[in-house]
């Protein structure tokens, strides 16, 4: 009853949307502008295209080669901080003038490299705990009722729009000295002295889990939830035991979903910042506060670019095997 | 069967404990009067009328807010577009590029983002006088680049999950393919515009690490205000701050939610009866 009596309603709206739209096409300067385009080859279709495509090559791929040129340039103390890579004399090109001085210095200091490891270390260390934890949760809320599934989503994804920042510095009341844990403890009589948690490695795990944690359920939540039960009866008909379903089963199909989710955690888990600054010890070895460090701190526009696009090679990898996951899981979704 | 339901009911027990614990924590301080704020001196409001009197952290609320919303409207109509290119117009040429291009954003490490931002700002400012310095234009520039790689995906699934047979009629029908647009695919597609532009207004309005890139003297961003605060060591007011923000948050996404549930389910609705009628 009540749709039928909304549906004339929400025609008339969209019957004003038309009558302005064709007013406005009936315009001169639309038309003017209409057949201009026409006769330059853009249609509608390009143009929708040409908008985002613009932007994104302006604004995402040209400062991925500019860092690249900064890289390669020199050091110096002015504006811009770096020397330029082209020299022109009247007009013409007089010199290119590669530096691979700044590279040979980030291969030669053992900083650097240890920074590299370290990230890579605990990126996947954590990724791992994200796994752990994330896979049983997105489980559970698969094969929760319908009616829970929603709210149970939902609650998984509220921490996420609620701000990260204020969620890492959350923690820090948690793990410090006098913080929450330790108080727990020491009132409870088991520890005499608190445990010194803040500013520690582990501070950072913790962290990393409990900010990334999302990341890693919703890909597989999405993939468990789509999954076909009855195989899983199929193999419970034929006698299997729950775990040996899993282990066959269940498992191998999620594969997609595990892996989407691991390099949502890891990718950006690599080059974070705020985390290991905010939580871990002040001399952390972690390449996103390395490059933070270099560029804020001691300036060298070279050297931060340097790091940024050794920190993208890192990422190739892990970035191309993000995009075959998501491929497969949506093929997945049309079969 | 008993067992594994006890085992799946302890898993989510514990998952949610482990995600909303902290954020409890932050709300409960905030009501603290002690300015050691884990240790417990007493209730007290105090802390949020002090924020009120904070005028730094005032000015740079004011701005995020600013710079949030330009963003998120940027952001959904550049998204849009891109969605709708990648969803609908098969395969052109760079089709793969452009695919590429919004979906590197969403797991890119946000320091080479921002790093490399402000390099193509300078380098601009340097060739051709724009950006003229780097502040709010430059911070919304970044975010929009940033957040309408969010709205594409939203969009390019929407679009995925239904399929064109409404706007193939109206095609068939002789309307032109803009009015196809205004009249079918925006209504149908309303719902993942609004939860894009929360989205990118959420994420801008978080973004500490590429703000502190672009951003430049006199116009800090409200992440990076509370960063140097918090740098320094917990303080009362940043929790009474956070359980503001905590509360706006989860009164706007619990509304959009229960809004977009309906109106998704009158859509089903609808086009069950069409299908009916038939």
């Amino acid at each position: 009853m009540n749709a039928r009596a909304e549906a004339p309603r929400r025609h008339r709206q969209s019957a004003g949307v038309q009558l302005i739209l064709d007013f406005l096409q009936r315009l001169p300067p639309y038309r003017w502008t209409q057949a201009r385009l026409v006769r330059w080859g853009l249609t509608g279709r390009t143009l929708v295209t040409a908008v985002p495509y613009f932007w994104l090559l302006l604004f995402f791929l040209v400062p991925f080669i500019i860092v690249l040129k900064i890289s390669f340039a020199e050091a110096r103390i002015g504006i811009p901080p770096y020397s330029p890579l082209l020299n022109w004399v009247d007009g013409s090109l007089a010199q290119i003038r590669l530096n691979f001085a700044t590279f040979q210095n980030m291969i030669q200091d053992s900083l650097y490299w240890k920074a590299y490891l370290n990230s890579i270390k605990v990126a996947a260390v954590s990724t791992l705990f994200c796994l752990l934890i994330g896979y049983p949760m997105a489980y559970a809320i698969a094969r929760a009722q319908s009616t829970w599934r929603h709210i149970l989503l939902m609650m998984v994804i509220l921490p996420f729009w609620t701000s990260f920042l204020l969620r890492v510095y959350a923690w820090i009341g948690i793990l410090k000295n006098n913080g929450l844990i330790n108080n727990f403890l020491m009132w409870t009589g088991l520890i005499e002295q608190p445990i010194v948690m803040l500013q520690t490695d582990f501070a950072i795990y913790v962290g990393i889990v409990y900010s990334y944690l999302p990341f890693m359920i919703l890909p597989l939540y999405s993939n468990l939830e789509k999954m076909d039960l009855t195989l899983l009866e199929a193999a419970a008909d034929l006698g299997a035991k729950p775990f040996k379903t899993f282990l066959t089963i269940t498992l191998p199909l999620s594969m997609p979903g595990i892996v989407a989710g691991s390099m949502l955690v890891f990718i950006p888990a690599v080059g974070e910042f705020v985390i290991p600054e905010l939580l871990g010890p002040s001399d952390s070895l972690m390449i996103g506060k390395v490059l933070w460090q270099v560029f804020f701190t001691k300036r060298d526009w070279p050297a931060a670019c340097a790091v940024a696009i050794a920190l993208l090679l890192l990422l190739v990898i892990p970035i191309v095997m993000l995009q075959r996951a998501q491929a497969a899981e949506a093929r997945g979704a049309h079969r | 069967m008993k067992q594994s339901s006890t085992f799946r009911l302890s898993v989510l027990v514990f998952g949610f404990a482990f995600l909303y614990i902290p954020i409890l924590s932050l709300i409960v301080y905030s009501f603290n009067k002690s300015r050691l704020v884990t240790v417990w001196g007493g209730f007290s409001t105090q802390w949020y009328g002090r924020l009120l009197d904070n005028d730094q952290i005032l000015d740079a609320a004011w701005l995020s807010l600013k710079i949030a919303a330009i963003n998120a409207t940027g952001a959904v109509i550049l998204g849009t577009l891109a969605g709708l290119a990648l969803a609908r117009f098969g395969k052109f040429r760079g089709r793969t590029l452009l695919s590429g291009m919004t979906t590197a954003p969403l797991v890119m490490p946000e320091v080479i983002t921002g790093l490399s931002l402000l390099m193509l700002f300078v380098v601009m400012e340097a060739m051709f006088g724009w950006p003229a310095g780097r502040g709010v234009t430059t911070v919304t520039i970044a975010h929009m680049t940033l957040t309408l790689a969010y709205v594409t995906v939203i969009v390019q699934s929407r679009l995925s999950t239904l399929d064109d047979s409404l706007e193939e009629a109206a095609m068939d029908l002789g309307a032109r393919p803009s009015k196809i647009f205004f009249v079918i695919t925006l209504p149908i597609i309303a719902p993942a515009l609004i939860s894009g532009w929360l989205l990118s207004f959420t994420i801008s309005l978080d973004d500490l690490v590429i703000a502190s890139f672009v951003s430049g003297p006199g116009s800090s961003t409200l992440p990076m205000v509370i960063f140097s605060k918090v740098r320094m060591g917990v303080s009362p007011d940043i929790n009474a701050l956070a359980s503001i923000i905590v509360l706006l948050v989860t009164i706007g996404v619990i509304t959009a939610g229960i809004f977009l549930a309906r109106q998704e389910k009158r859509r089903q609705r609808d086009m069950q009866m069409a299908a009916a009628a038939k």
